[in-house]
């Protein structure tokens, strides 16, 4: 077959902008098999893959493209879970234009070959066609232990129940799945998906304890007199960064997290759940990461008449994933660049304290700014302009610039050290923490950072617990 | 799935409940709390641990029915299930070194205040408590409370029972007597903590409050229940479920906390509203 030379992508297919800004179905709705083979035609299949060098878990990506070519669709799938475990979820959640896409040839001249959407493809073609149970192994004996459901304890999971061993998940919270469950929004990863990957890992003979909270209900100490001969915690992020300033502790503002909880975790928007959450009104989101995109899209479906992004640097430096940046503007979110809060103001009667307004938000008061000289990191530092302060109005304030690692393990557990920020110090070519037997990864070890990257955390851990079983 | 192994009304309003729990019952301590969701379209809601039986495996709650959840929990009979049940989340109540210490408790929140002060009796320390009810047909744990304390002061807002006044008149009089304590702790509704506070305060004994915001999932990754406190001069932002829920009373900012708790007033009363109305379709 000929290489399909064109210098665009295959565009990847959209609920229209204005219909999607008012449901939680998913915006795109996946190649089809004519396009996708079209797609992969743009491959050139080069000798040295520089696309695999940008996969933080090195997916055979000329190879799996080749088998969609050809139309061999589950041979590619088989390709894929070679190195992914959670192929359906990374093909819709990966920062692709920073990792493979990123270095691949044909985005020299043109776009890159849409590695990610056909990543998504196949995983949904295998989900779509296949029901062939996954292959479990004989156990071996030996009993592991996995703190956290979120993406990197399952690919840990998966790659050692692969390998013989006798793994149990433990979950804080009522459902599985972790970030991918509580934090991502069902527009961009709808819930089936990531049920569809625990239920995999049941079926190959993974135990799933829900409402565990290890460090609490269990210490990390128990789990080892309870047989188990090594602990990967993949606990996640954990308390939200709030910025300091008055009128955070207002009705009205959330941190991102808790807004996301409220909405994707509780079902607040579904109008049968218990869980409320602030619907409607004027929303302003701080930050520009990919979790205050998620937030302000959020905000927008439950009926919020206006959403802003307010960040303090300019559209180079946001974060975000491309496309999803490209969606919210495409659904009327507006981008307040180079502004930066100074304060959220509330309504404060003081005639009458009773009223039931009080303390409510009614506005929150930002300073312009410019780039300045570049940080240590090389990002051009933001510096106020004096005099520029103006008040947006708005009354609901969602804080989305980060967060901190759950404290709840490091608290009551000896010999795990953490750094200064609270992620848990491991030896990054294996996993291993301070702590003998005792491994991590995921946003636990790094802070907040991608899906991916902490599925390659998960990997590189139940390698070294492994080789670390099998020497003991 | 948790199993409910007794049920009991305290009083028309409170309601008790042990569920059969055995990794929590062998762990928890007074002063920490759960969180529980009655069915699978329900909300997580935080209730301090009023109990525990470690032989049984069992942990006690006692609850007052004011929203849709507690309404819901409430229809709950013994031998049923509720979907989930996780703890113990948050710090212990402090005891090491207490030899005399002042209970407070107000309503419902005796139910909390009880495990604490069982605890202090049972490790040998002088107990005086104070428990207040809104009238006699609300009182609870007047038993228990006698066996654990060596002085008991009984109030009620109308004088129903007991001495008529708040939990503070009798705090105030001791202190005017000169009695003194190593430390008050009081658990209750926000603004008789506040007053609490205010009353031990001229007198400089540690204070300790126990804080119940609203929370989403309890193990430190919402940040909802967060709360202000004023530290050496400085706004500290601390979260009840990982820091708390026993906070330094001297330090809590209380009218926030009294604003942050009824943000979703409105919504609340709808909710517990439309169950109410279900239950009454549910009879007819």
């Amino acid at each position: 077959m000929a290489a399909n030379m064109s210098q665009v992508k295959n565009p990847m297919p959209t609920q229209a902008p204005e219909v999607r800004a008012h449901n939680f179905d998913e915006v795109a709705t996946g190649y089809d098999e004519a396009t996708a083979i079209d797609e992969a035609l743009r491959c050139l299949n080069c000798k040295n893959m520089p696309c695999v060098s940008g996969c933080p878990v090195n997916i055979h990506i000329p190879q799996f493209i080749s088998k969609v070519k050809e139309g061999d669709f589950e041979e590619a799938y088989r390709i894929i879970s070679e190195s992914s475990s959670l192929p359906a979820v990374c093909g819709r959640v990966c920062p692709q234009e920073k990792q493979c896409e990123s270095k691949c040839v044909r985005g020299i001249k043109g776009d890159p070959v849409g590695i990610g959407r056909l990543e998504r493809f196949v995983a949904d073609w295998h989900n779509a066609h296949s029901n062939e149970a996954p292959i479990t192994e004989a156990s071996n004996g030996h009993k592991v232990a996995v703190v956290g459901s979120g993406p990197s304890g399952l690919t840990c999971a998966g790659d050692l129940a692969k390998k013989g061993y006798k793994v149990t998940v433990f979950e804080a919270l009522h459902a599985a799945g972790g970030v991918l469950v509580y934090g991502i929004p069902e527009f961009r990863l709808p819930k089936a998906i990531v049920q569809k990957e625990v239920d995999n890992l049941i079926a190959m003979g993974v135990d799933m304890e829900t409402n565990m909270v290890i460090g609490k209900t269990l210490t990390i100490d128990e789990l080892f007199d309870m047989g188990y001969e090594a602990v990967f915690v993949g606990s996640g992020a954990g308390l939200p960064s709030f910025m300091g300033i008055p009128g955070e502790s207002l009705k009205g503002v959330y941190s991102a997290n808790e807004f996301l909880t409220r909405s994707n975790l509780m079902k607040a928007y579904r109008g049968v759940a218990t869980t409320p959450i602030m619907k409607g009104g004027r929303v302003a989101v701080v930050g520009g990461g990919n979790v205050a995109m998620d937030a302000a899209r959020t905000a927008l479906r439950l009926g919020a008449e206006k959403v802003y992004i307010v960040y303090r640097r300019s559209m180079e430096e946001l974060p975000a994933r491309r496309e999803e940046v490209e969606h919210a503007m495409e659904e009327g979110i507006e981008f307040m660049l180079l502004n930066n809060p100074v304060e959220i103001l509330g309504y404060e009667n003081s005639e009458d304290k009773r009223d039931p307004k009080n303390g409510f938000v009614t506005g929150m008061r930002c300073v312009r700014m410019e780039l300045g000289d570049p940080d240590e990191r090389g990002r051009r530092r933001p510096v106020e302009i004096k005099g520029s302060e103006f008040v947006l109005d708005v009354d609901t304030v969602i804080i989305s610039i980060g967060t901190t690692p759950n404290p709840l393990i490091k608290m009551t557990t000896d010999g795990l050290e953490v750094n200064q920020r609270g992620g848990i110090i491991v030896e990054e070519s294996t996993g291993a923490t301070t702590k003998e037997g005792v491994y991590a990864g995921g946003d636990a070890v790094t802070g907040a950072a991608t899906v991916i990257s902490a599925m390659g955390a998960g990997k590189v851990a139940a390698t070294a617990i492994d080789n670390y079983l099998k020497k003991k | 799935m948790y199993k409910i192994v007794k049920k009991e009304f305290l009083n028309p309003t409170v309601t008790l409940m042990e569920i059969e729990a055995p990794f929590i019952a062998a762990k928890a301590e007074p002063g920490q709390f759960i969180i529980l969701r009655v069915d699978n379209e329900g909300e997580r809601i935080p209730l301090t641990v009023a109990g525990y039986d470690r032989k049984k495996g069992t942990v006690t709650i006692i609850f007052q029915i004011v929203g849709a959840t507690t309404a819901l929990l409430n229809q709950k009979a013994e031998g049923e299930f509720i979907s989930d049940f996780v703890g113990p989340l948050g710090k212990k109540t402090e005891t090491d070194g207490l030899k005399k210490v002042c209970i407070v408790g107000g309503g419902v929140g005796c139910a909390i205040a009880l495990p604490v002060a069982r605890k202090l009796h049972e490790l040998g320390c002088h107990v005086t408590s104070i428990i207040g009810f809104r009238s006699k047909d609300l009182l609870i744990l007047e038993k228990e409370f006698t066996d654990v304390s060596d002085k008991l002061y009984i109030m009620t807002d109308d004088g129903s029972y007991g001495r008529q006044g708040n939990v503070c008149v009798p705090l105030n009089e001791m202190f005017a007597e000169g009695e003194s304590f190593d430390e008050v702790i009081t658990i209750g509704p926000l603004i008789m903590m506040k007053f609490v506070v205010a009353a031990v305060r001229p007198t400089g004994i540690p204070c300790t409050v126990s804080m119940n915001p609203i929370m989403i999932d309890g193990t430190g990754m919402c940040g909802g229940c967060r709360l202000t406190l004023n530290r050496d001069g400085k706004k500290v932002t601390e979260f009840a479920c990982v820091d708390g829920p026993d906070f330094n009373g001297y330090e809590v900012d209380f009218d926030e906390a009294m604003s942050r708790g009824v943000m979703y007033r409105d919504f609340e009363r709808h909710a517990y509203e439309e169950t109410c109305n279900l239950f009454s379709k549910e009879v007819k």
